[in-house]
């Protein structure tokens, strides 16, 4: 008789427990993010940054254990790339996803996969010019920049410096005529040659030997990775490096190519939405932060990686770490709620930055690194080109 | 017409290079019949051990002569893990054989030296000018290229007409068989010459470094102009090699100047700037083409 109430109040307890159990273990299912970006080839490093500045923003917000972060490799394949993110969405049941570093593989998969899906893409990083304009989607956002912005930031510095005369060198392929036409719709003067070389040319002594010549006022190039290294060391070997003032976008003066040029690239200046000494408290604490945990200097892409992770951190907490409504999270991640390391930071009309853009100068700081510090501000609240044709 | 013979030192220090890789692979063709894909990983050996031990020592010459060696000895471990299975298969074998090989270096850098690339600096004895052309001033690390260059191939010339061993590797490209009947160990003859052609890639990836981003796939492109250069001078010939280098460096250089100019002169401007980076591309292998076309083994290759 009395042993009843017992086995009842213990049946009770146990099921009470497994109940509060199985509550806790659902309140602790993290949120999963997809990130599918280029962690091998050359430009390998790219992604590698992204990442180890996403996963510092995690860990840094406390949000590393709500959050299940499945990384691949696209390999800087767009065939890849969309398959695996393909296999994100419908295996895993992902409904954020973040990564793209290249244009050509962000257009590959990007359009389709935010048309066709329910869910919410965040680039830290390749910020093409069709997804800005005509091709913008209401669950696309840009966190890094549209393509051109760092090329107008030097055009613009360019005319603010009253250079003339200036010479313009891309390798000949989309992203480079891009960054010239994005140069010469800020500058003013006259172009005095518009040189394309091959893709992933190696020797540049001829074409520098025909610039000296020309003698410009300064020499704008877009040559990102192993191209920027060749260019920059060759330039430098041919004693132009204190005779014209050498313009370029941040992409080719990231610390790791620097970090391979060496002394070469000491005075060379470059357009970018950030840099290591930009003065605000949370860059601050991100700089000191990433060099404690990896040991290196932060670059532009790891501070993009940094931002996405905010920026999704500040939008998961207002969605209570659900992604089950991908329009209240594409909502939450509009309002761009987050200290961004580069101080003022907001979505335009077509979900990408309007943020102030600055000109960096290569230097070699007291411990010997050769790393960017700040010029000057050139753009204020600057908005890409593309905004007036989308139609959101 | 000053800035003019400056583009002409820039094409004869490209041409250099080339003949410096040109050179191995010739010999390695001419001699074992061996198709080669893997003799740019060679000249990217040079360059990252050169750069890994300048960096650790601060020597220069040290990074030197540890490049060139590290490519020497490599030559001689594939050449008797791997090439010595290929001498008689046949040439897709040795294509695919040889790709893998890339592949598998490509990746082995990675893992020793990391994704970053690596720094290799002009040496500071050698990082002044010159004003070989009045008003315009040349590295003096690019004539030193130039000269160290010619100097090794003189040296090649030398051991190739003047030794023993030279002797040796002259009958064995013009007939494997009765040499190896005559009493010579042709597998030792082999590993040399390879082993020759690994130290040559290795020495034009160690002069080569200074201009160009030490890294991971860095011997691909030179190894593409290095097969034009072999085609157009005929397989298996020295002197081949050098006329070849010659070409295709001036034809690059001069071609990637000066084309724009000269289709901007025929079409007008509009079209000179679509067309000339495009075609100036293509040069070389037109250059090639035609040289086919009117010596089908190449300038200098034996017939049939």
């Amino acid at each position: 008789m009395h042993r009843k109430p017992a086995a009842i109040a213990a049946a009770a307890a146990f099921a009470a427990a497994t109940a509060l159990s199985s509550t806790a273990a659902l309140a602790q299912e993290p949120v999963k993010i997809g990130m599918v970006t280029t962690l091998s080839t050359g430009a390998g490093y790219l992604g590698d940054h992204v990442r180890k500045g996403f996963e510092l923003a995690l860990e840094q917000s406390g949000a590393a254990d709500r959050v299940e972060l499945l990384v691949e490799d696209d390999g800087l394949d767009p065939a890849q790339a969309s398959q695996l993110t393909q296999r994100m969405v419908e295996r895993d049941g992902v409904k954020l996803m973040t990564g793209s570093i290249f244009s050509n593989v962000a257009m590959a998969t990007i359009p389709k996969l935010v048309r066709n899906n329910d869910v919410v893409y965040v680039s830290p990083n390749a910020g093409p010019a069709p997804l800005a304009g005509k091709g913008c989607h209401p669950k696309y956002f840009n966190v890094a920049w549209q393509n051109d912005n760092l090329a107008e930031v030097m055009g613009q510095y360019a005319t603010d410096q009253g250079y003339e005369r200036v010479y313009l060198l891309a390798p000949q392929y989309q992203a480079g005529k891009d960054s010239l036409a994005g140069f010469k719709r800020f500058f003013k003067g006259e172009v005095v040659d518009e040189v394309y070389t091959k893709l992933g040319q190696t020797d540049y002594a001829p074409e520098i030997a025909e610039l000296r010549d020309a003698a410009p006022d300064a020499v704008y190039f877009f040559y990102p990775g192993g191209m920027g290294i060749n260019f920059m060391k060759q330039f430098a070997q041919a004693g132009l490096a204190d005779k014209i003032p050498a313009l370029g976008p941040a992409f080719s003066f990231d610390d790791t190519l620097l970090d391979a040029v060496g002394d070469a690239a000491i005075g060379f200046y470059n357009g970018s939405q950030w840099s290591p000494d930009l003065d605000n408290e949370p860059n601050r604490k991100f700089v000191a932060a990433y060099i404690a945990k990896y040991d290196e200097y932060p670059t532009l892409y790891s501070s993009q990686g940094y931002d996405a992770g905010n920026l999704i951190v500040s939008a998961l907490t207002e969605t209570g770490w659900s992604t089950d409504d991908t329009d209240a999270l594409a909502a939450a991640i509009k309002k761009a709620e987050f200290d961004s390391v580069r101080g003022d930071f907001r979505f335009g009309n077509n979900n990408h930055p309007i943020q102030d853009l600055y000109v960096r100068e290569v230097y070699k700081d007291e411990t010997g690194n050769i790393t960017n510090r700040m010029v000057a501000e050139v753009f204020e609240d600057h908005q890409d080109a593309y905004a007036a044709e989308c139609e959101m | 017409m000053l800035l003019f013979l400056e583009q002409l030192l820039n094409g004869v220090q490209l041409s250099v290079t080339l003949l410096l890789m040109a050179s191995g692979l010739t010999l390695i063709f001419g001699i074992m019949s061996l198709l080669n894909l893997a003799h740019g990983s060679l000249f990217m050996t040079g360059a990252f051990v050169a750069a890994w031990v300048s960096g650790e020592t601060g020597s220069w010459a040290l990074g030197l002569l540890a490049g060139a060696g590290a490519a020497f000895a490599v030559g001689l471990l594939i050449e008797t893990v791997v090439m010595r299975r290929l001498y008689d298969r046949d040439h897709l074998d040795q294509v695919l054989a040889t790709f893998g090989l890339i592949l598998f270096f490509n990746e082995m850098v990675r893992l020793v030296w990391g994704i970053r690339p690596m720094r290799l600096d002009v040496p500071d004895a050698l990082s002044g000018f010159v004003e070989v052309v009045p008003g315009a001033p040349y590295p003096v690390y690019r004539l030193v290229v130039i000269g160290a260059g010619l100097a090794v191939m003189l040296a090649l010339g030398w051991l190739v007409r003047g030794t023993r061993i030279g002797m040796r590797i002259r009958a064995g490209s013009v007939d494997r068989e009765m040499i190896g009947a005559l009493g010579v160990d042709i597998g030792r003859l082999y590993s040399l010459v390879f082993a020759l052609g690994a130290l040559l890639a290795g020495l034009a990836g160690v002069l080569a470094g200074p201009f160009l981003a030490v890294q991971s796939g860095m011997g691909e492109p030179i190894l593409i102009l290095a097969f034009v250069v072999v085609v157009i001078g005929g397989i298996g010939s020295l002197k081949g090699a050098v006329v070849g280098s010659l070409v295709v460096g001036l034809t690059d250089t001069l071609g990637r100047v000066y084309l724009p100019d000269i289709l901007a002169f025929l079409f007008g401007e509009g079209a000179a700037e679509a067309g000339a980076a495009a075609l100036s591309s293509m040069l070389i292998f037109l250059v090639m083409a035609v040289v086919l076309a009117v010596f089908p083994s190449g300038l200098y290759g034996r017939k049939g």
